[in-house]
């Protein structure tokens, strides 16, 4: 009966910190239960009937859990973890609030992971990719892959693993598992014509010789095999096949999978947000939605916040493009240059816990297409002049950059440089986008995430 | 003038930016009306270290630092040559400990350097992490406060009598208790030191610059830039390391 108590202190806590207006009540309760008894965790997602679902991945897992939420959420009540508290206390606060769902499914950071995988006891594990990110917070990639990969080791053999096929580090985990779906991309006519500079894990897992790619699609994400020692890709059990990538408003592809193949219509930009899709899709079909579920889920989804989300302001909008490492980045850069880039825009970097303190990052990003494109760019945020550098060592002209370290007085100075009728682009870090939706907020221009119906 | 600069290991060794050290070198070269000519050299490659007037090394993950070390270490006499003949280094993190003798493993294993720098590294227990501010030392009586980031498991260790780059102002340096930072032997700066190191310490940009052009044949100055900038940048970074410089984490 103690959990009853704990649980029940922790709920007052939650509405407590509502009431005082602090960041929506999120993770409080759970850090204090998480404090008290982690076990507290372990009883609380065996209290839901249909089990618990897993997302984790370095880029898209907010975005994947929040489509496969479209998805099952006629279906199922669902413990989800909208508002971003990945960390272990946030999921204890989640699945402590949600007290009358039957599902848990849950975006969990990548550290945090083994964790909460002991606890939690998912039905399903959707793993979607591993990049270079936050080094100083997360070290190297091949330290999270081990933890992950020990996390693996201790999943019950009647969980199913969801895996990128087209991440070597994250194909290579599933081996030995006995339930895996394997998604990924198989259209080489949207491949890049070279690795990007910031790729990862482009040696072989096995010998450490380099892949060669038959396609690269996103990172060192693509259908790879090595020529020494012939580790490749495995087949794909779902595939996104004769993919249509409209500009900056949708893209359409053909979902293959065991249960069949549709054309889907996504409504969100960038190949990354169709990874993010198979993710969501394979998960889906494991949590036994049907094929005709999945894809009214995918064509009725609306961005995650902060990532590719438009706000009107008068009549200007602005469009916020999350940014957090070099993959994320480079896929919002090219985002923009296939939707046209932006005459203005805002870019904003913050060097906290949740941004990563360590600001080299911003070199591996390829931002020469926007600064090639770009008439004006407004940088923001506390390492505003590392921006700066960046920008101007790469040769974009002094004149067309301005630095306003202040997020409030950017924004005011980008829309002033957008003309009526126009569109200013946000590429953000992590809490300087919470620091721009809160603006926002503020403003009455959108409500709060905690507010928002899932 | 043209400044021959050898890349080493670009597509293993890149893991902190490594390409905004060179990005810098080559802008504020060509601002003074020089022109730096970068050839990127892989394992296996040919590499003669005395044609060249400036080599870079950059940082990696542990796996790909120990793809390349074999490849590192048997260039050693070579390397050394150059360095005696005044060919300037930079060399980051994990290309500063491949320079060194070797790194000591945590279950005893050793990884074989280049040995242009006196020094060893042992594997520590906890990563030195943070932002770090450096009095740095550059000879001639020439000094300067030097910021970045570190992020290293290694405990690098001087041998009797060789010079560090610097002194640690806030942050950890080298092993976290000595107080010292990186090593300097000639024109060759080694260092943990990234962010990437040359954006925001536009004077130490500038004296491995007037280095190389000294080994080209040119003038050993170069003419003052404005970086202000730079100094806004470099102050905000000093600030971090004085405020929060120095943590450690498991």
């Amino acid at each position: 009966m103690r959990l009853t108590a704990e649980t029940s202190a922790a709920r007052l806590v939650g509405r407590l910190s509502r009431a005082v207006g602090r960041g929506g009540g999120t993770t409080l309760p759970g850090k204090l239960i998480w404090k008290v008894d982690p076990g507290a965790l372990d009883a609380l997602a065996a209290r839901l009937p249909a089990g618990v679902a897993v997302v984790s991945a370095t880029n898209g897992k907010t975005t994947t859990a929040a489509m496969l939420a479209r998805i099952l959420g006629s279906r199922h009540r669902l413990a989800w973890n909208n508002s971003g508290a990945n960390l272990a206390s946030g999921v204890a606060s989640t699945l402590l609030s949600a007290t009358d769902a039957d599902l848990g499914l849950l975006e969990v950071d990548e550290f945090a992971l083994p964790e909460v995988m002991r606890r939690v006891r998912p039905r399903v594990v959707s793993l979607g990719n591993l990049f270079r990110d936050q080094l100083d917070r997360y070290g190297e990639l091949e330290h999270i892959a081990e933890r992950w990969r020990s996390a693996v080791g201790a999943l019950s053999p009647r969980s199913t693993l969801v895996v990128n096929a087209d991440d070597p580090l994250v194909a290579d985990l599933a081996e030995g598992h006995e339930h895996v779906l394997r998604f990924g991309v198989d259209d080489p006519r949207l491949a890049r014509p070279a690795l990007q500079h910031a790729a990862d894990s482009k040696y072989c897992v096995r010998c450490g010789s380099p892949y060669a790619y038959a396609a690269a699609y996103v990172g060192h994400l693509g259908d790879y095999r090595c020529p020494s020692c012939g580790h490749a890709r495995p087949p794909l059990d779902v595939a996104a096949r004769s993919i249509d990538l409209q500009g900056l408003d949708s893209s359409v592809f053909d979902l293959v999978t065991p249960a069949g193949t549709v054309r889907v219509t996504l409504p969100l930009p960038g190949l990354y947000n169709v990874y993010n899709a198979l993710a969501a899709a394979a998960s889906a079909l494991v949590l036994d939605a049907g094929l005709d579920e999945i894809v009214a889920g995918l064509q009725s989804f609306t961005a995650a916040f902060g990532r590719f989300e438009r706000i009107g302001v008068g009549d200007r909008r602005i469009l916020i493009l999350l940014i957090k490492n070099p993959a994320g980045a480079n896929e919002a850069v090219r985002t923009l240059e296939e939707g046209g880039v932006p005459g203005t825009l805002v870019i904003a970097l913050n060097d906290r816990i949740a941004d990563g303190r360590d600001v080299s990052w911003i070199w591996d990003v390829d931002f020469e297409p926007l600064l090639e494109a770009a008439d004006r760019i407004v940088v923001s945020g506390e390492r505003a002049a590392e921006l700066a550098l960046r920008f101007t060592y790469a040769g974009f002209p002094p004149a067309q950059l301005e630095v306003v370290p202040d997020l409030r007085e950017a924004l005011d100075r980008g829309l002033e440089l957008v003309p009526p009728g126009g569109e200013l682009a946000v590429l953000p870090t992590y809490t300087a986008m919470l620091a721009v939706r809160a603006i926002a907020v503020e403003r009455g221009l959108v409500r709060p995430y905690w507010e928002e119906a899932g | 003038m043209n400044i021959r600069v050898a890349h080493l290991y670009p597509d293993y060794l890149n893991i902190y930016a490594d390409r905004g050290n060179i990005a810098v070198l080559t802008r504020r070269a060509a601002l003074r009306g020089h022109a730096l000519e970068v050839t990127g050299v892989e394992p296996g490659d040919v590499l003669r270290p005395e044609e060249f007037d400036l080599l870079y090394v950059g940082g990696g993950q542990d796996r790909e630092q120990a793809l390349v070390a074999p490849d590192l270490a048997a260039r050693g006499d070579d390397l050394r040559r150059a360095v005696d003949t005044g060919t300037a280094v930079l060399a980051v993190c994990g290309g500063y400990q491949l320079l060194g003798r070797g790194y000591r493993g945590r279950d005893g294993s050793w990884l074989p350097g280049a040995g242009v720098f006196p020094l060893e590294t042992v594997a520590g227990e906890t990563r030195l992490i943070g932002d770090v501010l450096l009095e740095a030392d550059l000879g001639d009586g020439v000094t300067t406060a030097v910021a970045g980031f570190e992020n290293h498991a290694g405990r690098t260790l001087l041998d009797a009598g060789a010079t560090a780059l610097g002194r640690v102002l806030a942050g950890h340096g080298n092993d976290g208790a000595s107080g010292l930072e990186g090593c300097r032997a000639g024109a060759a700066v080694g260092t943990y030191l990234h962010g990437p190191l040359l954006p925001r310490n536009p004077e130490l940009a500038d004296w491995l610059l007037a280095r190389a052009l000294e080994h080209a044949g040119g003038p050993g100055v170069l003419e003052p830039l404005p970086d202000e900038l730079e100094r806004l940048a470099h102050a905000v970074s000093a600030g971090r390391a004085r405020s929060r410089g120095g943590r450690r984490r498991r």
